[in-house]
């Protein structure tokens, strides 16, 4: 039995040693090694598959109208949630409706110390499910994810929101709708 | 022997302790019993299995596929029996699947697997399986892993020996397992067996392209039962091997009558001769009656067709077509090593393995080296075409598979092993035991020319405390070991379903770049697919009120449906609009007695249901789909016979319409 045990502590000590060793060895030749046990971030926007339909963020990430909305997405951290099931409702930006607001608006969003107020603006322009441009109707609420409202009318078949931004196009994506809009939507104060 | 036990616990719980304390390390080798070996099987979080493992699903009539090697249950393909996880068998569209000469049969035993091969080795395009009761072949579709068809094996009665496949893919085989009286005399007194029961192996022709199956000759035999085959490979290639047991003729307590003889035989068949023989016109057309049935990716449907004939070759007309090889006792597994010179036979009632040499056999054949004759066929002399003996194996020897460096390994059902020994020394190198008591076992690429070797797994039949208890039945237990070694060494145990007999494992690469994603909605022909949610409409015809709906996240439509009476028969016909991955919608109705579905994105199913009382009956998604799947509901109101409740339907703010049955293009199809 001791001398079993003065085996085992050989073994545990050889083991511990050569693990020690290859470990070093493993952090300086690259991160190929690591490769197995790394934990994969973010979520299914690294899907590889060319073949489904593109789902809101990829339609977003494709329009060359929306690299402000996108840079803005991402720096939410919302890209992850977009690319989920769903099914979302985008109201999407363009470049241009972003450029309308007060100038260095979206470079103070952008900085890391206001990514709350980023989230929550972009967060007040997605709601869970998938309302094609049809479905809108005069006077109609519409729950965003942030928890605010935003207000539908409808008037000779334009569908505008908040009585401030336009929908100009509507585009269908695998997790829902993207309607281009040509004004940002400000939540109000929450109190 | 307690102590010495306790003492090498303490040890492994030391060495698992410094194992745990180094997490990122990974001992390099198998040297640590505790790490090493439980280490292989595992498979990081998000990481794939090196191998598909597509294993017989047994008396479940289903073929499970697992991960190898973590041992991960990743899919059970329906195949002979009604699956209700995906709808096989319940939707209109593939009920054809299970019909056959008996009608619809909606369970079946699936006992062994056969990868298409190229040269001998797997091309990932297909899997066959047999149905061992209402003798069947199905083919798999690797790309979508659905059954793509099912033919039906007429002149057969249990398709045991079957399907193994040529080196080509030329033919999949199906051996009966049971003689039967074959023609018009079939009424016959049981006792009349020698005079009157006849056996045949068939070989279905596999098409190169589309690899749809026609049984292009059948081999009359004598009456015997056949049990497994295997097809030669390279020199070799040419020829087909059968085992057969009860040589004996017994038809009554087989268990006994069926183990007289000291020797049973291996049937060899020359199968390029028996081609040649049914393009010559040897061959006798047979008016028999068997289903052929096939799925149609486009219509997402199924057909299912009644064919009437089949070319019966009879050894009598076609000399040097086949020969009996004596193989001690009841043969069961026959199976061919990689280079194809040796053919090994498993007498699960024989004390030794003999191993035959297919130069010899050619020698034999040529010479004329007989014993005999068995009903007209030669009998080749044994210790002519024998290579050798595995003198004591072990016990009650059932299946051999081969690794890349010349050896063989053989589950030996009774001790409860699997024994590796070298094919040409025919020396026994090591065995390990098995928990409990193996049936089949399968090397990665172990059947075919080139085995990729690495693992064994066993598929044992008996489970009993091998797993927590639950209740009289377990699920049978598989086995893997690491076989990179000299010695096996055990891996891991995982649970299957039914109960697995022969299994094949296939490196994933060759499957996985062609997997299918989603059936692309502008390709569905189903004559009942709505092309979106504005084709949706709800059509009567007679007492048939047909309903194309649509499903997308997170509704359906129609969602509100009025109008359908006691006496119509509704038949949902349900498109999945999404085009987007591994996003499927079900549908139920509630009172459907006899289903549900599961459609897959840009597919069209349909569900038939009779209602039988008045009322509103809510339907709904069942597969979880999306944050609102909660809400992917809809009602459909059910009045009394003879009532004047308009048709209507709608979803949201739809404005209700009314459809008027489409004369031009309604239904017809079906």
């Amino acid at each position: 039995m001791k001398k079993n045990f003065g085996l085992a502590v050989i073994v545990f000590a050889i083991f511990t040693l050569s693990c020690t060793n290859e470990n070093k060895e493993n952090n300086s030749s690259a991160s190929n090694s690591n490769n197995e046990t790394a934990v994969t971030t973010g979520g299914q926007e690294n899907v590889k598959d060319d073949v489904s339909q593109k789902d809101v963020v990829k339609v977003a990430a494709g329009s060359k109208d929306h690299t402000t909305l996108v840079a803005a997405i991402k720096q939410a951290e919302l890209i992850s949630s977009l690319s989920n099931a769903g099914p979302f409702t985008v109201f999407a930006p363009t470049n241009a409706a972003f450029d309308k607001l007060p100038a260095g608006t979206v470079d103070k969003l952008m900085k890391n110390e206001n990514k709350a107020d980023l989230q929550d603006i972009l967060q007040y322009h997605v709601t869970t499910s998938s309302l094609k441009a049809e479905y809108f109707t005069d006077g109609m609420n519409v729950g965003m994810v942030n928890g605010g409202n935003v207000t539908v009318s409808v008037k000779d078949g334009k569908i505008m929101l908040n009585g401030t931004a336009t929908i100009v196009a509507s585009i269908p994506a695998s997790n829902g709708t993207v309607h281009v809009i040509d004004g940002v939507l400000l939540p109000p104060a929450t109190k | 022997m307690k102590h010495p036990l306790k003492t090498s616990l303490f040890m492994l719980s030391f060495a698992f302790a410094g194992l745990l304390l180094m997490q990122s390390c990974k001992p390099k080798g198998t040297s640590s019993a505790a790490g090493g070996d439980a280490s292989k099987a595992y498979v990081a979080p998000g990481k794939y299995d090196e191998f598909y493992n597509f294993v017989s699903g047994g008396f479940s009539g289903q073929m499970p596929v697992y991960g190898i090697p973590s041992g991960r249950l990743l899919r059970v393909i329906p195949v002979f029996s009604v699956d209700p996880e995906k709808g096989w068998g319940y939707s209109e569209e593939t009920k054809p699947m299970l019909n056959t000469s008996n009608g619809f049969v909606p369970w079946d035993d699936l006992h062994h697997i056969a990868l298409s091969v190229t040269n001998s080795e797997h091309d990932g395009r297909w899997v066959f399986g047999n149905a061992n009761n209402t003798p069947r072949i199905a083919r798999i579709d690797l790309k979508t892993f659905r059954t793509a068809e099912i033919i039906e094996i007429p002149n057969s009665a249990g398709n045991h020996s079957s399907p193994f496949i040529t080196e080509n893919s030329e033919y999949v085989v199906a051996g009966t397992r049971f003689s039967i009286p074959l023609g018009d005399k079939v009424d016959v007194p049981i006792d009349t067996y020698k005079d009157n029961f006849k056996g045949t192996v068939s070989f279905i022709g596999v098409d190169k392209t589309t690899g749809e199956m026609n049984i292009a000759f059948q081999i009359l035999t004598p009456g015997v039962n056949f049990d497994l085959a295997r097809a030669g490979k390279g020199k070799s290639a040419g020829w087909f091997f059968f085992s057969c047991y009860n040589s004996e003729k017994a038809n009554t307590l087989l268990e006994v009558n069926a183990s007289q003889k000291d020797k049973d035989f291996i049937m060899a068949v020359n199968w390029k001769k028996a081609e040649e023989y049914a393009k010559a016109g040897k061959g006798v057309k047979k008016q028999v009656k068997y289903a052929h049935n096939k799925y149609d990716e486009s219509t997402h449907s199924a057909t299912s067709t009644i064919e009437n004939e089949v070319l019966v070759l009879d050894p009598k007309d076609c000399p040097d077509m086949i020969y009996f090889m004596p193989c001690p006792k009841s043969p069961h597994g026959c199976d061919t090593d990689p280079t194809g010179e040796y053919i090994v036979g498993s007498g699960k009632l024989a004390a030794t393995i003999p191993v035959f040499s297919f130069t010899k056999i050619q020698n034999a054949i040529a010479s004329k080296t007989f014993d005999g004759e068995y009903d007209g066929i030669p009998v080749l002399k044994y210790d002519a075409v024998l290579h050798g003996e595995v003198a004591k194996p072990g016990l009650g020897p059932l299946h051999t598979e081969f690794d890349a460096n010349g050896n063989a390994y053989t589950s030996m059902f009774v001790s409860s092993e699997i024994v590796k020994w070298n094919v040409k020394s025919l020396k026994v190198l090591d065995r390990v035991p098995t928990y409990y008591s193996v049936g089949h076992l399968s090397v990665p690429g172990g059947p075919t020319k080139k085995p990729h070797g690495k693992y064994v797994i066993a598929y044992n039949k008996i489970t009993k405390d091998r797993f927590l208890p639950t209740g009289p039945e377990l699920s049978q237990s598989a086995q893997m070991y690491d076989i990179s070694g000299d010695k096996m060494k055990l891996v891991l145990d995982f649970p299957t379903i039914g109960e697995p007999h022969y299994a094949e494992a296939i490196p994933a690469e060759l499957v996985m770049k062609n997997s299918v994603k989603i059936f692309k909605i502008e390709e569905n022909k189903n004559p009942y697919v709505a092309m979106g949610e504005g084709k949706t409409k709800v059509e009567r015809k007679g007492n048939e009120v047909h309903v194309y709906m649509t499903a997308i996240r997170s509704h359906l439509t129609p969602d509100n449906i009025e109008g359908v009476k006691l006496g119509d028969v509704v038949y949902f016909h349900v498109t999945n609009l999404e085009q987007d991955w591994d996003v499927p919608h079900g549908f139920a109705v509630k009172g459907a007695n006899n289903g549900e579905l599961l459609v897959m994105p840009g597919e069209t199913q349909t569900l038939m249901w009779k209602p039988d009382r008045v009322g509103i009956f809510p339907f709904y998604c069942t597969d979880f789909c999306s944050a609102l799947h909660q809400e992917m509901q809809g009602y459909i109101r059910i009045s009394p016979a003879g009532s004047n409740v308009p048709l209507l339907f709608h979803t949201g703010k739809t404005k209700p319409s009314v459809s008027t049955p489409d004369t031009k293009d309604s239904g017809k199809t079906k």
